[in-house]
């Protein structure tokens, strides 16, 4: 094979490349088919799964913004027999490497979400929605987010890498990475979108049907990219993603050096539904153009010093 | 590989051309594969700003024509009024400039198996669409009346062409400026019990699409309104441009106006509770804000 390498790994499961679609931004994957093939993706995530089926917030639930998008959907889905029933099996068969996010309103559903959705064929993964349920703080705080993980944990399968999404909130974010991972989590996702508020031009209130929402999109990136940094230089063995504003080969390439092992591609995807798959591309451009000869050479990178090849 | 071999596309269109029509900017695109799949009623999303934009939403709208096999190939022409940023960039662009174009999306008009008679309602711009679909509709033996209506005469959209595409006729604006004073809403009834019509099909704000429904349920004919599904990602992803519709179970869903709309049967969405999750909703009871 020629050209740099792109594999990394997430726990015990390796991605043929580092680009992955953020929880929500791929639908349940149909809607993405006809631009892109989801199977040349490091891993697709799936929008929220929730327990029971839920009708969503309500309309506008989402504006744009400078650089971004400032939304709240509110997790529209069809709960999860829904899922497990349709849009699962539809992944599988396609071979796209599938991780679920859940989202529990309570401990017990945490834990029903996790045994349910770990004992289903074809999931490389769980991702713990923690910016959920609406007002919970466990994605910025370190006991509330470790009690979340310790449940989901317990109740998954060894074997089923547990990623655990936190919020990019850079001054607590090392100690809830320490507290998600002591608790169970094999990988840290950074992050969420960050609180945000619009206001509608012409009534002067706020622009989105349920008040506020979370801003993402390239207004964020370098929020994010400070996260990774911040968790990489205090946990170097922590197995890291990042997300937030990356629309290009060189911002995923920017979170790589920043530590993370793999990027999530999340907004540009609405603007730009090719965009996953054009980043794998640009990625790869990026790392020959740079004489690196391989994902895994890149992880860290911006962490040591100049001179200093690996 | 997995992709579908119908469905949109997503291609580097280029601009044909690009001027005023009235009130309104009418911008035709050469976008290779788009115009081939289109059906009246189907959107195309274009992304503004090129590529160091900072708008990250796509802008959508309506097809107005779609030609495969002229002499630019595939193009697609689309008619909108300047309101905000990413519409005015879309203004500037000269002839030859590159616009990256997603299409066709959503679902078109249901076209009759039976030679029916229709009216087509179109409330300014919006009206745009209505005129392919008269096209299809006179293919198949149809005879197709047409109302047009608008705040004013300036913000009529098509009123020539009109009379091309239609049997009638009749156009009416709010302030009396043209033709009938009022509403579509309000000269409707008597333009379908004039024609007879089965079905109606309709293109304008809510409030418009709305009086169509009731018009044509009281006067017995099938309604298939197009939903404005907003700017956003288009493709259904998002689920950004839901609007509660009521589905062959009597139960109403949160549904994308991009995906399972634009068009939609008008007896069927729930027009008194747009912009809200109705309570009877499906899921609605676990969508309050739990705490």
């Amino acid at each position: 094979m020629s050209g740099p390498d792109l594999r990394t790994s997430l726990g015990e499961t390796t991605l043929v490349n580092p680009v992955m679609v953020a929880a929500g931004c791929a639908g349940t994957g149909r809607e993405l088919e006809p631009f892109l093939d989801l199977s040349e993706l490091g891993a697709m995530v799936t929008r929220s799964v929730t327990l029971d089926p839920r009708a969503g917030g309500p309309p506008p639930r989402a504006v744009e913004t400078p650089s971004g998008l400032l939304s709240d959907p509110g997790l529209q889905g069809n709960g999860l027999q829904g899922f497990l029933a349709t849009e699962l099996p539809w992944l599988a068969q396609r071979q796209v490497r599938t991780v679920v996010s859940i989202a529990g309103g309570n401990l017990g559903e945490w834990a029903e979400l996790a045994r349910r959705v770990g004992l289903s064929p074809g999931v490389a993964g769980v991702e713990v929605n923690l910016a959920w349920p609406p007002g919970s703080v466990a994605g910025r705080d370190s006991y509330q987010a470790g009690k979340v993980l310790a449940a989901v944990r317990r109740d998954m399968p060894r074997g089923v890498p547990v990623l655990a999404k936190i919020a990019p909130d850079v001054h607590h974010v090392v100690d809830v990475a320490r507290a998600v991972v002591k608790a169970g989590a094999d990988v840290v996702v950074v992050g969420h979108g960050l609180p945000g508020l619009a206001l509608d031009p012409c009534t002067l209130r706020p622009a989105l049907g349920s008040g506020s929402g979370a801003l993402s999109g390239p207004a964020v990136h370098a929020v994010a990219l400070r996260c990774l940094w911040e968790i990489h230089e205090a946990l170097p063995e922590v197995p890291l993603v990042g997300g937030g504003g990356v629309r290009s080969g060189f911002d995923a390439l920017a979170m790589l050096a920043a530590g993370a092992r793999a990027v999530q591609v999340g907004t540009t995807v609405l603007r730009d539904p090719g965009a996953p798959v054009r980043i794998v591309t640009e990625l790869r451009r990026e790392l020959e153009h740079r004489n690196i000869p391989s994902v895994a050479d890149a992880i860290g990178h911006a962490h040591r010093p100049e001179g200093d090849p690996r | 590989m997995t992709r579908a071999a119908q469905g949109p596309v997503q291609v580097q269109g280029e601009v044909l051309s690009n001027k005023r029509a009235g009130a309104y900017q009418h911008l035709t695109l050469v976008a290779p594969g788009v115009a081939e799949r289109f059906r009246p009623g189907s959107l195309v999303a274009v992304a503004v700003g090129g590529d160091l934009s900072d708008r990250m939403l796509r802008r959508s709208f309506p097809i107005y024509r779609a030609r495969a096999t002229g002499t630019y190939r595939s193009t697609v022409e689309v008619v909108f009024p300047v309101t905000e940023p990413g519409e005015t960039w879309l203004c500037g662009l000269g002839a030859g400039a590159a616009v990256d174009v997603v299409g066709p999306l959503g679902r078109p008009y249901a076209l009759p198996k039976e030679p029916v008679t229709c009216t087509l309602a179109g409330q300014a711009h919006a009206a745009a669409p209505l005129f392919s679909l008269a096209e299809r509709l006179r293919e198949r033996g149809c005879s197709v009346h047409m109302v047009l209506g608008a705040a004013d005469e300036r913000g009529l959209f098509g009123a020539l062409e009109a009379k091309r595409a239609a049997r009638t006729v009749v156009v009416a604006t709010e302030d009396g400026s043209v033709g009938m004073r009022g509403p579509v809403g309000q000269v409707l009834p008597q333009l379908l019990a004039r024609t007879g019509s089965d079905v109606v099909y309709a293109a304008g704000p809510a409030a418009m699409l709305h009086d169509v429904a009731v018009a044509a349920e009281q006067h017995g004919a099938w309604s298939q309104t197009a939903v404005d599904a907003g700017n956003l990602c288009a493709t259904g992803a998002c689920q950004s441009c839901v609007v509660p519709v009521v589905g062959e179970d009597g139960i109403s869903r949160m549904v994308r106006a991009c995906a399972e709309g634009p068009v939609f049967r008008g007896d069927r969405v729930r027009w008194a509770d747009l912009g809200t999750v109705p309570e009877d909703s499906w899921g609605a009871e676990r969508s309050g804000v739990e705490r």
